[in-house]
C-alpha cells in the first residue's frame, strides 16, 4: 500500500472512508429525492434506522454536525444533500467546520482573491 | 472526420445555476464573473460547434458509492438533470450523440482506456451549470452533447497523468471519425477549493494562475503532479483540475488562447475561465 500523507485539516475520502461511511452516505444519497427529504423530516429516527446508520453516525446527524459526519464516514458531496433540508449551503457548513461565523468565513474567501 | 474547434474550461458551481436562475448576472458579486462569458459568447457564434464533449465529476447524483467508475462515457440518445437536493432548479434535457459516443468507446478502449459505458445517465450541475453558462436563454441547446466524467468523489483518484491522457485519446478518437462534425470539449471544475474539514475554504491564487497559464502553453507540466499534492495545493475539491487536463489533451493541433478570466471567489471557490482555439498543424514537411 502506498504511504498515507496527511493534509491538515484535509480529510481523504478514501475506501477506509467509503466503507466506514456506506449507510451514512446511501441515506444522505436518498435526499436527492424530496419525498426522501420529507419522509426524514417527518420521522427522522424511522428513517435513519431504514438506512441502518451506525450509532456514531446517528449522533453526527442529530447534531447536524459536519466534522462529526466526515470522522464516521461522510463524504461531503453527499453530505450537502444533507445539508440541503435545512438550505445551508457551502459557506454554512464551511463556517461551521472552522468556527467562524457565516461572515467571516465569506470574507476568509474574499480576502484569498486579493 | 470531426473538426476539434477547441477547449472552453469553466467553473461549474452550483451558486451560478442559482444566480442565473434568479437573474443576479448584474450584481456587483456576480457581475465579474459573468461579464468574462461575453467573449465566450461572441466565440461560440463565431465557431458554432454542433456537439459538446463534457468532461465533468459526477457529484452523487448518477453515480453512488455502489458502483463508482474511474472514466465513464455517456452513450444515450438524451442526458436528463434531476433534483440534486439542494434547489438548484432542474435544467431542461439534452440531446446526446449516440454515433459519436460509441466511436469514442470502441477507439478508447481499443487505446486501452477501459471505460464505463452509459446508455442511461443523469447529468448533474458540472453538466448543466456550464451549458447555461455558455449557452444562456437559448429556447433549445445549440449542440449535441456527450458527459464524460471522472471519478474525484472516492480516492484513489486516476492521476493527472493518467487524465491527460485519456484527453489525448479523445483527441485521436475525433480525429478518426469518419463524418463531419465539429467538437468543442468542455472541461469543468475548479479551480482551488476545499469544501470539508477544517481547512474548508481554502484557496490556491498563485498556484490557480500558474495552472491556467500551465494548461495554455504546457499542461505536461502539471501531468508530473501525484494526487495527494494536487489536494494540499488546490484544496480536496481542487483535484477537478483533473477535468480541465483531459479537455486540454483533447486538442491535438496548435492551441491558441483566446480568452482567459479568473476570479475568487464564487462560492467557496476560485474560478477559471479558458477559451482555447485549435488549429490545424502546418503540415509535417514544414514541421520537420
Amino acid at each position: 500500500m502506498s504511504e498515507r500523507r496527511a493534509i491538515p485539516g484535509t480529510p481523504i475520502f478514501d475506501g477506509a472512508a467509503a466503507r466506514k461511511g456506506y449507510a451514512l452516505n446511501k441515506m444522505c444519497f436518498s435526499f436527492n429525492q424530496a419525498a426522501n427529504r420529507a419522509e426524514f423530516v417527518k420521522d427522522e429516527d424511522a428513517y435513519c434506522a431504514k438506512f441502518g446508520l451506525k450509532p456514531e453516525q446517528r449522533e453526527a446527524i442529530r447534531h447536524r454536525n459536519v466534522l462529526e459526519l466526515i470522522a464516521a464516514g461522510g463524504n461531503v458531496y453527499y453530505l450537502a444533500k444533507f445539508a440541503g433540508i435545512f438550505g445551508w449551503n457551502v459557506q454554512d457548513i464551511g463556517a461551521q467546520q472552522t468556527g467562524m461565523t457565516v461572515e467571516a468565513f465569506k470574507e476568509k474567501l474574499a480576502a484569498a482573491g486579493r | 472526420m470531426a473538426q476539434i474547434i477547441g477547449a472552453i474550461t469553466t467553473s461549474h458551481i452550483p451558486a451560478i445555476g442559482g444566480a442565473i436562475a434568479k437573474g443576479r448576472q448584474n450584481e456587483p458579486y456576480w457581475q465579474p464573473f459573468f461579464d468574462a462569458y461575453g467573449r465566450v459568447h461572441e466565440w461560440l457564434a463565431k465557431v458554432r460547434p454542433d456537439t459538446a464533449i463534457i468532461i465533468y465529476n459526477d457529484h452523487g447524483l448518477n453515480f453512488f458509492l455502489d458502483k463508482m467508475p474511474t472514466f465513464a462515457v455517456g452513450a444515450a440518445p438524451e442526458y436528463r438533470h434531476a433534483d440534486e437536493g439542494w434547489g438548484l432548479p432542474v435544467s431542461r434535457a439534452f440531446a446526446g450523440n449516440p454515433e459519436l459516443s460509441w466511436h469514442l468507446i470502441e477507439s478508447l478502449v481499443a487505446d486501452e482506456f477501459d471505460v464505463t459505458t452509459c446508455q442511461e445517465m443523469l447529468v448533474d450541475h458540472a453538466f448543466t451549470v456550464p451549458m447555461s453558462l455558455l449557452w444562456p436563454g437559448v429556447e433549445s441547446w445549440p449542440v449535441k452533447t456527450i458527459p464524460i466524467t471522472i471519478n474525484t468523489v472516492q480516492h484513489p483518484l486516476p492521476s493527472p497523468k493518467r487524465c491527460f491522457a485519456l484527453g489525448q485519446a479523445i483527441g485521436r478518437a475525433l480525429d478518426s471519425y469518419e463524418s463531419d462534425c465539429k467538437v468543442v470539449i468542455i472541461g469543468t471544475g475548479g479551480l482551488s477549493h476545499q469544501l470539508d474539514g477544517t481547512r474548508a475554504g481554502f484557496i490556491n491564487k498563485p498556484f490557480d494562475l500558474m495552472c491556467i497559464e500551465k494548461l495554455v502553453n504546457d499542461p505536461a507540466a502539471l501531468t508530473h503532479y501525484a494526487i495527494p499534492e494536487l489536494v494540499e495545493l488546490a484544496g480536496s475539491q481542487g483535484v477537478e483540475l483533473l477535468n480541465l487536463l483531459a479537455a486540454r489533451g483533447a486538442l491535438t493541433g496548435q492551441v491558441a488562447k483566446v480568452h482567459g478570466n479568473y476570479h475568487v471567489p464564487i462560492s467557496n471557490t476560485a474560478t477559471g475561465l479558458l477559451v482555447l482555439e485549435n488549429r490545424p498543424r502546418a503540415p509535417a514537411s514544414r514541421a520537420a
